[in-house]
Order: C-alpha cells, then structure tokens, then sequence
C-alpha cells in the first residue's frame, strides 16, 4: 500500500533521484570537519525558525522593542528558550561559519573547480556576520544601542563616502526609530534573502563537484 | 537478509531517534509559545469599591468614578468608568447604582443639582434621576450596575464585568 504510492510519487517526482544525488552522494573518507556547512547550514534553518516565532512577540519599535522582548522573556510560555535559542544560536552559527572556512582553507579545497564555491562561501560569512550586526540592534537596550552607535560610526569612517554610508545605515545622521526599523528588515528579510539564495548556489555547487578529497603530502 | 542491521541502517535509525527527539524538545515548546495568548484568562469580572455608604446623601446622586488596568503583552490600557449612587432611604439595599456613560455615544453625563437632571455634554440628552430618557437622542436609559454589596466595613462594592 505505502509502497504503491511511494512508487506513483517516485514516478513523478523522482523521489529516489533526488535522494541518491542530494543525500547518498560519495564522500570522501569520513572526517568530522567536513560535517561543518552543514552543522551551518543545520544553525541557519534553526535561526530561521526561531526567529520567525520570535516576530510573533517582538515589535520592532523604539516604545515597544525593549518591552516586547523581556515579555517574550518573562510572560509568554518558552520565551526564554526560543530566545535563548536564537541568541546563542546566533554567536554559535558565526563560529561554526568560520570553523568551516578555516576547515576548506586548510585542506586547500578552494582549488580549482571549487574557487566558486569559496567565493559564495566569503558572501556568507559575510551575510552571517550581518545578521548578528542587525540582529544585535533589535531588542533596544543600553548595550544594543551604543554597540549600533559605534559600528555604524567605524562603517562611516570610510574615505569620502564615509558619511553616506553612516547615513544610509541609520537612516539619518543619528540612532532613531528609522535606524531600528531598517535594521529589523534587514535582519528578517534582506539578509537572510541573499543567504538563502546565495546558501543554494554554495549546495548546488557543491553536489556538481563532490566533495574534495583530502591533499595528500606530495599534492 | 541477516539479523545483524547494517551500520548504514543503524545510522539511518540513530539519526530519525535523535531528530525525533530534538524536534520534539523544541516542537512542543514552540505550540505552547504560539498559543500561550489564548491559553490566558483575562481577569474580565471584580468587585470594585466605590466608597463608604455613610457618605453617601439619601435622594442625591453620589458620583463615583474607577479606573481599570488591562494589560495585554507589554501593552497597558487603562479605562476609567463611573457613575452615581442613589439611595432611596438609610436601609442599605435600598439604592440604584447608575453608570455614567451615555446610551447614546458613550460620552460621560453630569448631574444638574439645579435642573436636577443628569444632563449630556455631548447632543444635550437628559436622563432623570433614576437614569430615565427624558430628552435627546439617547436610545434607552442609562444603564445600572445591578450587583452590589456592602462589606463590614461599609464600603460600598458593585460587581464589574468587562464589555
Ligand atoms: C551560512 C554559511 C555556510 C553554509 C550553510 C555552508 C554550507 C556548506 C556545506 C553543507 C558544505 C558541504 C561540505 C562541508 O560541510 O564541509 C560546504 C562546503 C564548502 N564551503 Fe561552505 N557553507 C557556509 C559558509 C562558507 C564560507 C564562509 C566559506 C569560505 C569562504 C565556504 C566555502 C566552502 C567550500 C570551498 C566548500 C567545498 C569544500 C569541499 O568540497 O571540500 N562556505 N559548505
Ligand atoms: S452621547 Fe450623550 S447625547 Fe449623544
């Protein structure tokens, strides 16, 4: 029974395909460095999830953010953990990001015909980064705000455009609601857009070249 | 086909458990987190003081106003409510709990002593002293506070429901 209509979907789907080329591709001998992208991109969807119920609560204004999160924190039930998850999943997803880099750096996987995949690999850790920078913004307090105020102020240091990209961060020349509000957008939908579409190039790439073998000595 | 399960099996089946677990651990979490709104009872009803009946005159309305706290998430909203007490004679039950608010727009009437009506700021409507119709727009008399008592230390309380 099952059978039969995993069989009819197989058909039209190619479910068994998508297995074989997705999940039951060769790997190269096992090594526990290499389960690092996907350990991130395991913390991505985890990030994803949580901080789509965290939008549930949390109201990205300057009257209501501080609130709305130690509500989050205090009176709904499992705030703390959904919070909580985020947050350290966040720090946690950063270093694991950079773990992975070193990882395909040290084994020199960057090489021909990966030098794609390591460029994509540089946008994410980059978007990565972002998102803990706009992220860290959000719930409003003493430290979120001057943390915003200073690394909007180093982004402004930059020769001749300095003072535009300060303003065009903020919103304006100083911290405000704008400030707040686009930094929120950009945490929720801009970046995690381009990571998502930027996440499956760096699949796509890697399932096209297998996965690098490791150097040998004389390589 | 053997006993033994292979390791490709064992894997298979370790990381279904495993996932399962930790899906679980966060899943059921993450339905209360969503529901937990309406899984709340609002205190919608309370006893609420109004002031000690030896205060209140016999044949003149006494007003009374109380404010209501409502908090919803991180968001207070407060209400003030009011009306006037009248009693008819020193026996205790003997009285007629009025609210202020106007049947017709919701505005806040006032008692006249000198027309001895209880007259509306907004579309001049009149309302006798027991709450009637006695000019204007307003629909049907005010309305009453129909649950009180009085407590031992002859606090006057009426009952309030929400809405
Ligand atoms: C959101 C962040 C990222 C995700 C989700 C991710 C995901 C993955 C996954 C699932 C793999 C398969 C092999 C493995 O796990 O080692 C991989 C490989 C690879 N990644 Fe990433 N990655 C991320 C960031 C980066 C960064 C920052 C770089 C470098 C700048 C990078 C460069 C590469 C390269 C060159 C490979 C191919 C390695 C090989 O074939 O041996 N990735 N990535
Ligand atoms: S609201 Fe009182 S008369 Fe219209």
């Amino acid at each position: 029974m099952w059978k039969k209509i995993f069989d009819w979907l197989d058909e039209r789907l190619g479910l068994n395909d998508l297995y074989n080329t997705l999940l039951d591709r060769p790997e190269p001998r096992g090594n526990w460095w290499n389960t690092l992208g996907s350990a991130s991109l395991f913390l991505f969807v985890l990030q994803g999830l949580t901080g789509i119920f965290l939008t549930i609560y949390y109201t990205p204004s300057p009257d209501h953010a501080y609130d709305s999160i130690q509500y989050i924190m205090e009176g709904v039930a499992f705030g703390w953990l959904i919070r909580g998850i985020h947050h350290w999943g966040a720090s946690l997803m950063v270093l694991v990001v950079f773990i992975h880099m070193l990882r395909v750096f040290v084994t020199a996987s960057y090489k021909y015909p990966r030098e794609l995949t390591w460029f994509i690999g540089i946008g994410l850790l980059l978007a990565t980064i972002g998102m803990g920078f706009t992220g860290y913004l959000l719930p409003w307090n003493q430290r979120s705000y001057w943390a915003t105020t200073v690394g909007t102020q180093i982004a402004g240091t930059a020769p001749l455009i300095g003072e535009f990209i300060l303003k065009a961060l903020r919103g304006g020349p100083d911290l405000s609601a704008l400030t707040l509000q686009r930094f929120f957008s950009a945490h929720i939908w801009i970046i995690p857009a381009i990571l998502m579409a930027l996440i499956g190039i760096h699949l796509y790439l890697i399932i096209k070249h297998g996965e690098s073998h490791f150097p040998k000595k004389d390589e | 086909m053997s006993e033994a399960i292979s390791r490709r099996d064992f894997i298979k089946v370790t990381t279904s458990i495993i996932g399962g677990i930790i899906g679980a651990a966060i899943g059921v979490p993450a339905v209360y987190y969503l529901i937990d709104p309406a899984l709340r009872e609002g205190a919608k009803e309370a006893w609420i003081p109004i002031g000690k009946l030896e205060n209140m005159e016999i044949g003149k309305p006494y007003p009374f106003s109380f404010t209501r706290v409502q908090v919803n998430g991180w968001e207070r909203t407060s209400t003030t409510r009011g009306g006037f007490v009248i009693r008819n004679s020193e026996d205790p039950n003997d009285l007629l709990i009025l609210n202020s608010r106007c049947t017709h727009l919701a505005c806040t009437v006032n008692w006249s002593e000198t027309d001895q009506v209880y007259l509306c700021p907004c579309h001049d409507a009149k309302f006798s002293k027991e709450g009637e119709v006695l000019d204007g727009p307003p629909p049907r008399p005010l309305d009453r506070y129909a649950e009180f008592r009085v407590n031992e230390e002859g606090m006057l309380e009426i009952f309030y429901q929400e809405g």
